[in-house]
This record gives structure tokens, C-alpha cells and sequence, in this order.
């Protein structure tokens, strides 16, 4: 056992973990932070997306140890204050999902997308979100979502409601 | 008395945004995996290696000790218990099919099958137990190649005494619903045109993003089991048939359930071995699997090999259409395995008027993980090869591939059409959606632009691919299913329970996954009980809430379950239309019902549909013999499918010398009837167009030849990404169906039935130049290199041809 000292969604935690647990199953099965899910086991599909110190880990690709003393954001994390993060928004406005396994994962990736680019084009997107797989959508309304979060974030009017 | 309650005029209509998106995007969901329960213990499988033996011990001593470790489960442990998985469908009298067992006893016939199931305290120590478990396998003759099962050979059951399931046979001569094809071979072959082609359905699998995963608590008096699947109703029914458990004591929830595509239409081996697990603890049970155990063993889909023979005049007139199809039903039948090629025997003639007709389809076991329905079902199989074969002709007989299609197509004023398949086409307008689509592709413009680069020998040459696609919608009418020998009917129910306080619950039997039926029937019911969208709340996906359902597929839950919704909505009118007259002293005859108001002719007078609730509540002041409520069932059995159609145009660039296909334009014109939402129809055609793209371009189940699968992991089966995908132009026409008080058609699987032909009609159409005719699928860049090479015209274009030399002997390439 391996003891960690981890902030989640802004709490933090200290706990005792087997070094082999992945960052996922802690946050799952530990936390109980089941907004993040588990979509493949190779690092493929990009559903366990969170942010580790503001910038997109899989978390299935990591062990909780390397969580050690970083801050972990996950989708729950995301809406402050009773308002949604704008990526959140704007995924509803667009319909950006369908059934919604993916999306945890997907809004993750997009706000990190525009932290590297905040004014992408549409390729830029489709690259940004390669390691993001959905079944559902077809990917263009998810990619309108990003496009409209971050012409809403660089107007400077992007607005979150209540939720 | 006054209706006050303020509602937007037609719900119908709306791109209302989902009100089921807010616990989505907040991952505050209740998927299966999330369920956590006291004392829960996890189950973990262990799967057969290899694809075909006899089991000849199982050891599990040193997995019974290991950590955690609470029970180790054979098939000869639940032998007695299991029964035999249910396959719903018997196409024939004669049908074959083995015994199912959810745990392989006696022989394993895929790799992956479950052997043995460990159950843990946790589910890492349940993973950690399944190497120390030690089977001895004793191999058998591995059955892999589908025309060679047919034929003969190894088997994959001995015990059956052949690799064929069942031969299911219509033919339009003797059914009456046309001539006889062969008189129409016979003709063609001489003065004719014969387009004869063998096409490969390749094996897909759904790849539903959440894994499966089921929770069984068997504590309390009924048994409870969540699971992540389509269909709760048929699941529950089929698991009390199987293991003899009280209908009535089983309650299946279907909780958030992220993506079926068919791929959750099923009964799993892993939800009975969880069941017979918590049964024998008495402990609330868990499984979830993984990737890679969902890939090898959820059941695949597609896989067929079509013997195709199109007869026709020289100037393109279609004279009759003769399929011979095998199906692979890989190792076992599931639920409806059997069915689902015989659903695409309708649909072989599409939107044409053949004059004959036969089909004919062989069901042929191998060692493979077993097929079942994956989104479309039998129907995208014939549309690829109708709309392959129309393309063919048109190049055969020299015409417009558009053109070909317009001169055998069912006219506008000619519906409601009979096919020669038998069905009965209410509507259709395949000329306006043709026409609508040709203007967004600028279909002309293309065409002058293929020929200038054609002409110019360019290496990347442009390819242009149509597919005229129809459907049906709507499963099913019951009788039509009863004729088909299906185990079930094809109704739908709907309750509306009408609360003192005028907000309304709508109990619906479809199960959504990702389609948006809390919203859509929100609307639908907004419009018809007058009442705002928000004051709707849709109840789905378990047993004691929706006592009765059929749950979520085949594009049936609008054009069945919504209808049965709008039964119900209209029976409750019907109610609270007595009640207010009687509140104000009218006759029922006297009221008007608009707006959510009930309104005496005539006068200001009236009552809303919330007053009339509450009255009905109080029920201190009801007409004499009438029951205070106002809540309705409806349970529809719809009287005919629906058959949405749409024209989808795909422009490809084919790099001759890489073999790389990219997409670059995509424009569909869909024709799905009225439309309740058209954010969430847009939403559903773009992602069945990626569906079927996948298919034409990425997708294929592979096993090795010791039967492995070697798709094993996302890393290998290539569900398309972002960057793979083009942007989409999407329109529609709208011609109501006739046979529906919404006049809708269902769209969930239009754009995977239309686009794998029109992709594929692209890539073929780029090569015609070098006289291909044919690219099986998927058309990845090494399969078109090698069609432009097999056909030996290597070197059409000359310059490109030496700068690509050039570039790999300076070693840059």
C-alpha cells in the first residue's frame, strides 16, 4: 500500500492504494466519482479523460500514486457556483451528445483543446479530439460545440447557467 | 374558471435541446458500472483461448484460494440451472440450432466463451484469480471460412451433422407478387444485360462505447437486476422462460445505457452467469466487462457473402433480381440471429419496381463469435448490394447511375405501392429528395470536374457515389412478424398518469440508449394534453415503472412507442373531457379541446386540462359512474412499417497511388416524415452516416486461422475518430407517412443503411478508369492499391507514376 495525498474536484483526499490502482478506479471506486467512466482498456477511447494540474490525462493510463500531490479535476469538478463550465453549454446547445458515455471524456478534452488553441479551426479540432472516440454523434456537433465554447471564450461572452 | 398556464404554441417541430443532457454532461449518470450496493461482490470471467475443443478438466483450487476469492463457478456447477441461452426466432420448421449455455459445459465453440466465472470481494481480486484457473482443452476441427462451412466439411456442432442452421426462400412467382426471375435471366442473357457480382459483408462489431455490465441484487422479494441493455421488457421474459423464476419476481432495469446499435439487444451469458451467481451468494453481484471481452464476445454483426444476378433491358429497365445469400451465424443463435438476414430480404428490390424477384438465404454456423443485430439489420446488407448492382448497370448499359435509378423507380404518384417483395410503400418522394441532394452536391459540377481530371490523368482521381436508399421503419406489425415465425409481437405500450398538481408523467415501454425519448415525447405530449414541455416527465427502462414494454430497436420507438404515446395522450382527453363538462355545466359535445383548454362553444367559458386534474383528484364533484382518474394505457400494434428513403451523395478522392480514400463532400436529403425534433434527427443521421462510412472504409471483425480473434482492442478495430470523419451536409424533404396519427418514419438507422454503398459507389467510381469494378470492404488504402494493380493498369498516369519511383529511390518515400 502506497499512501497519496490528492485534491479532487477541489476536497482533499489522503488515502492508502495498491500501486497497481489505476487513477480511474480510484476516483471510481474509492472517491465514488462515477462521472468519469471506463471505456476501453488500452487508451484508446478517451471516456476517463480528466485534468491533472489543468491539463487532459487518461486516467485509465495512469496509477493514483502518480496522482500524488496534483490536483485532479473530473467532470464533476466542472460547473462552479450552480453555473456549467461554458464547454459544458455548449455541448447541450449543440446536441453534442447522444447518449453520453463519451461526453465526461470529450468536454474534458475539448477545454483542453482550446487551453492550447483558444481560437482553432475546424481541423484543428477534429485533430485536437483524436483520441476521443464516440459512437453516437458522428463527431459534427461536438466539433460545432468546441468551435461555438471558444468564440464564446474569446468574445469574452461566454456565459454558464444555472444548474 | 380560466386556462392561464402559459406553453409555446407547437412543441412538434422543435430543436428543443434534450433535457436529458443535464446529469449527462455533469457525470452525475447512473450507468450500470456506477451502481454500487452493499456487500457487492464481482464477477470476473474466464474465457476460452481457443475457438473450438472439448473441455476436459477444469481445476480451480488455486483460484478458490486465491485473496478474496468467495466462489469459482463451472458449467458443470450451474448445468442444472443455466438452461439454454433464448433465440427468439426460428425462420424455419427445420431449424438447427445447439444448445446455448451462458457457461460453456462440455465443448467451447469461440474463442472467448465464458468457461468458468470467478466471484470476489472486489473486482480486482476476482481479475487476478482467473489465470490460476487451469482448463485442459482437447482441440477440435476449427470452422472459420463461411463458403466452406457451407459446403461441407469439418463442423462446427457434430452433433447437428451440418454447418447450416436453415435455408429461408421467397420467391415473387410463388408468393404472386411477381414473375418468375429466371424467365427473366433467361431473357436478359440473351440481348440483355446480366450483372452478375459476389459481394462481402464483412464482420462488424456494435462497439457501444459503455461496456456491458449488469448488477444482480437477490435480496428482497423480488430479484433485481440492472443491466446495461436495450431491452429490458424481452429480457426480463426471457430470463423468467429460461430459468423458470416468476415473471412476476424478476425486475430488470435498464438504467443510463451508453449506445446499443443492436449491440444490447440481446440475452447475454453474462447477464444469466450474474444472475445464477447472486442466486447461489445471495449477495448482490456485479459484472462488468472489459474492451477487449466485449469485442471478442458481445455479438458481432453483418457478415454475409451475396450471389447476385441482375437482369435488365439495354436501356436499364430492371427485369428481375435473384439474391443468394450466406449468413454467418458465427457459434450460437442469439435472440434474433436467425432473423436478421431474412429482415433484408424485403428490402433487396428498395425503392424500385422489379417485376421478379427471388431470395434465398443459407444460415451457416462457424467458430466465431455469434452475429445478431447491429444497427440496420439485415437491411443495410441489401441496400449496399441494390445500390452496388444499380451502379454496375448504369455503367454496364452506359447511363447516369442517376438515371438508371430514376427510370426504375416507384414514381411519386404511384404510391401507395405493392413491391415485389410484398410489402405495401404508403408514401414516398424519391424524385424531390433525388432532386434537393443533386443541387446541394452540385452532383453536375463534380461530374465535369471527374471527367477533366480523368482526362488529365490526375493520381488522384474523384469519385462520385449515389445511393437511393429506402427502409423499413416501425418493428412491426404483429401479424407480419407471427408470418415470419418471430417469438413476439410488435406492438407498443404508453401510460399517461395526469397528477393532482397538472404535471404529467408519460410511461413509455421503448428503452432509450443516447436517442432523446425523455425530450421528444415531452413535445409530443406538450402538444397534445396542451401542457408546457417542462411540466412532462418520462418514465423508461424498468420493470415495475413501465410494466410492459418491447423496448428500443429497429427504428420503432417513435413510429410504435410515440404513437402509443398519442393513443394514451387522446384517451386522456377523452376522460377529462367528460369531467369538464361537467364542471362547467355543458354538454361534452359542446367542448372544444385547443391549447390545453377545454372551451364551450361559443362562450369565454373553459377549463385547463390542470383544473380538470385536480377536480379529478378531489374527485368531490365527478359526473355519477365515472372514475376519478384520468390516467390511459394504450398499447399500439401498428398496422404497417414505415419506409423512410432518402438520396445520399458522396464525392471521394482516391489517391491511385497510396490507395487512400478520402471523403470530400458527403450531402444527404432524407425523407423520414414528419419531424418531432431536428436537433436530435440530425443528430441521428450524422451518426449513422459515420456507422456506415466505418463500415465502407475502417470497420472488420478479424479472426486468425486459428480462430483468435486478432481485432481484439480498439487499438486493432478501427472505430473512426474526428480527423477521420468529413463535415456533413444534411437535408430533408418531408413526405408524412399515412399509416400513423404522426405521420412519422423513424430515422435512428437511415444514414448506416444509405452510406456504405455510396461511399463504396465512390471509390469504385474514382477506379472505373482502371477497370474496377469492385473493392470489398472495408476499402482501406492497401485493398484499392491492390484492385488497381489486380486489374493491371499500373501505370495509367504516367508522370505521377515516375514521381513516385523517383521519390522511393532518393529514399524519401
Amino acid at each position: 500500500m502506497a499512501k497519496i495525498t490528492v485534491k479532487v474536484d477541489g476536497t482533499n483526499y489522503s488515502d492508502d492504494v495498491e500501486p497497481r490502482t489505476l487513477l480511474v478506479h480510484y476516483l471510481r471506486e474509492r472517491l465514488g466519482k462515477v462521472g468519469t467512466v471506463v471505456g476501453c482498456d488500452t487508451t484508446n477511447c478517451g471516456a476517463c479523460t480528466v485534468h491533472l494540474d489543468g491539463r487532459s490525462v487518461k486516467s485509465c493510463t495512469m496509477f493514483a500514486v502518480q496522482a500524488d500531490g496534483h490536483e485532479v479535476t473530473t467532470i464533476e469538478g466542472l460547473a462552479g457556483d450552480g453555473r456549467l463550465h461554458p464547454m459544458q453549454q455548449a455541448f447541450h446547445e449543440n446536441h453534442a451528445l447522444q447518449c453520453g458515455f463519451c461526453t465526461p471524456g470529450m468536454i474534458m478534452q475539448a477545454i483542453d483543446v482550446l487551453h492550447d488553441n483558444p481560437n482553432p479551426d475546424e481541423e484543428q479540432v477534429r485533430d485536437g479530439l483524436e483520441g476521443n472516440l464516440c459512437r453516437c454523434t458522428g463527431y459534427q456537433n461536438i466539433v460545432k460545440a468546441v468551435l461555438s465554447a471558444a468564440q464564446g471564450s474569446t468574445q469574452g461572452s461566454a456565459q454558464g447557467r444555472t444548474v | 374558471m380560466t386556462a392561464t398556464q402559459e406553453r409555446p404554441g407547437a412543441e412538434v417541430g422543435n430543436a428543443r435541446r434534450r433535457k436529458e443532457d443535464q446529469r449527462l454532461i455533469t457525470g452525475r449518470t447512473r450507468f450500470t458500472d456506477n451502481i454500487t450496493l452493499p456487500g457487492m461482490l464481482h464477477l470476473a470471467m474466464v474465457r476460452s483461448p481457443v475457438a473450438h475443443a472439448r473441455i476436459t478438466s477444469i481445476d480451480t483450487s488455486a483460484a478458490s484460494a486465491s485473496p478474496g476469492v468467495i466462489a469459482v463457478l463451472t458449467g458443470r456447477d450451474v448445468a442444472e440451472r443455466q438452461g439454454s441461452l433464448p433465440c427468439a426466432w426460428p425462420i424455419t420448421e427445420d431449424q438447427k440450432a445447439p444448445p446455448h449455455p451462458a457457461i460453456a459445459v462440455d465443448t467451447v465453440n469461440f474463442a472467448g466463451e465464458v468457461v468458468a466465472c470467478i466471484i470476489a470481494r472486489s473486482s480486482a481480486e476476482a481479475r487476478d484469480a482467473i489465470e490460476l484457473v487451469d482448463v485442459e482443452y482437447d482441440d477440435l476441427p476449427v470452422v472459420l471460412d463461411l463458403e466452406a462451412a457451407a459446403a461441407g466439411g469439418d463442423l462446427t456442432h457434430p452433433d447437428l451433422g451440418t454447418n447450416v442452421s436453415a435455408t429461408w426462400v421467397f420467391d415473387s412467382a410463388e408468393m404472386g407478387t411477381g414473375g418468375n426471375v429466371e424467365d427473366a435471366i433467361r431473357e436478359a442473357r440473351d440481348g440483355g444485360v446480366l450483372v452478375e457480382r459476389k459481394y462481402r459483408q464483412q464482420r462488424l462489431i456494435p462497439a457501444f462505447m459503455e461496456p456491458r455490465s449488469t448488477v444482480v441484487d437477490p435480496t428482497g422479494e423480488q430479484i433485481t437486476m440492472w443491466s446495461a441493455t436495450q431491452v429490458p421488457h424481452i429480457l426480463r421474459l426471457m430470463l423468467a422462460m429460461t430459468t423458470g423464476i416468476p415473471e412476476s419476481k424478476l425486475r430488470v432495469i435498464a438504467p443510463d445505457v451508453g449506445g446499443g446499435f443492436g449491440g444490447k439487444l440481446q440475452v447475454t451469458p453474462e447477464e444469466m452467469i450474474t444472475l445464477l451467481a447472486a442466486q447461489q451468494l445471495g449477495k448482490p453481484c456485479k459484472y462488468t466487462e472489459t474492451r477487449s471481452e466485449s469485442l471478442m464476445a458481445a455479438h458481432h454483426g453483418r457478415d454475409q457473402v451475396q450471389k447476385l444476378t441482375l437482369a435488365a433491358r439495354r436501356d436499364g429497365t430492371v427485369t428481375g433480381l435473384k439474391v443468394e445469400l450466406l449468413a454467418d451465424m458465427g457459434a450460437y443463435l442469439g435472440l434474433v440471429t436467425p432473423g436478421v438476414p431474412i429482415l433484408g430480404a424485403f428490402m433487396f428490390n428498395a425503392i424500385y419496381k422489379f417485376p421478379t424477384y427471388h431470395f434465398a438465404c443459407t444460415n451457416v454456423f462457424t467458430n466465431k463469435a455469434w452475429t445478431d443485430a447491429y444497427r440496420g439489420a439485415g437491411r443495410p446488407e441489401a441496400t449496399y448490394a441494390i445500390e452496388r448492382l444499380m451502379d454496375e448497370l448504369a455503367h454496364e448499359v452506359g447511363i447516369d447511375p442517376l438515371e438508371v435509378r430514376e427510370k426504375n423507380w416507384i414514381k411519386h404518384e404511384e404510391f401507395p405501392f405493392t413491391t415485389v417483395a410484398g410489402l405495401e410503400y404508403d408514401s414516398g418522394n424519391y424524385e424531390a429528395a433525388t432532386a434537393k441532394a443533386r443541387e446541394l452536391f452540385g452532383y453536375d459540377e463534380l461530374r465535369a470536374e471527374q471527367k477533366r481530371r480523368r482526362d488529365a490523368g490526375d493520381p488522384v482521381q474523384l469519385g462520385i457515389g449515389i445511393s437511393t436508399f429506402t427502409e423499413m421503419c416501425g418493428l412491426a406489425p404483429s401479424r407480419v412478424l407471427g408470418s415470419l415465425a418471430y417469438g413476439a409481437g410488435g406492438w407498443e405500450h404508453a401510460s399517461i398518469r395526469m397528477l393532482a398538481t397538472g404535471k404529467v408523467e408519460v410511461v413509455t415501454g421503448s428503452s432509450p440508449h443516447g436517442q432523446g425519448h425523455e425530450t421528444a415525447w415531452s413535445q409530443i405530449v406538450a402538444d397534445r394534453l396542451g401542457v408546457p414541455f417542462d411540466d412532462v416527465e418520462v418514465l423508461h427502462g424498468d420493470t415495475q415503472i413501465s410494466h410492459k414494454g418491447m423496448d428500443t430497436y429497429g427504428s420503432r420507438s417513435l413510429t410504435v412507442g410515440g404513437i402509443a404515446v398519442v393513443k394514451a395522450a387522446d384517451k386522456v382527453i377523452e376522460k377529462a373531457r367528460t369531467i369538464a363538462a361537467h364542471m362547467l355545466e355543458a354538454s361534452p359535445d359542446d367542448l372544444e379541446f385547443t391549447g390545453g383548454r377545454f372551451g364551450v362553444r361559443g362562450t369565454d367559458k373553459g377549463v385547463a386540462m390542470g383544473e380538470v386534474a385536480l377536480a379529478t383528484f378531489a374527485a368531490h364533484d365527478l359526473p355519477d359512474g365515472v372514475e376519478p382518474s384520468l390516467d390511459s394505457d394504450a398499447t399500439f400494434d401498428p398496422e404497417n412499417f414505415s419506409f423512410p428513403h432518402g438520396t445520399h451523395l458522396c464525392a471521394v478522392d482516391v489517391d491511385t497511388e497510396t490507395g487512400e480514400s478520402k471523403i470530400r463532400s458527403y450531402v444527404c436529403v432524407d425523407d423520414i416524415g414528419t419531424v418531432v425534433n431536428p436537433l436530435i434527427v440530425e443528430g441521428q443521421v450524422h451518426g449513422g452516416l459515420v456507422q456506415g462510412i466505418a463500415q465502407a472504409l475502417f470497420e472488420e471483425a478479424v479472426y486468425d486461422e486459428a480462430g483468435t480473434l486478432v481485432t481484439g482492442s480498439f487499438v486493432d478495430y478501427l472505430v473512426p475518430s474526428a480527423p477521420d470523419m468529413p463535415k456533413f451536409v444534411t437535408d430533408r424533404t418531408e413526405t408524412p407517412s399515412t399509416t400513423n396519427d404522426l405521420g412519422v418514419k423513424g430515422v435512428g438507422e437511415a444514414g448506416t443503411i444509405a452510406s456504405t454503398p455510396a461511399v463504396v459507389n465512390a471509390v469504385v467510381d474514382a477506379l472505373r478508369p482502371y477497370g474496377v469494378d469492385d473493392v470489398e470492404m472495408p476499402c482501406t488504402p492497401h485493398r484499392v492499391w491492390q484492385a488497381i494493380q489486380g486489374h493491371g493498369q499500373t501505370t495509367p498516369p504516367a508522370p505521377s507514376s515516375a514521381q513516385s519511383v523517383a521519390g522511393q529511390e532518393g529514399g524519401v518515400a
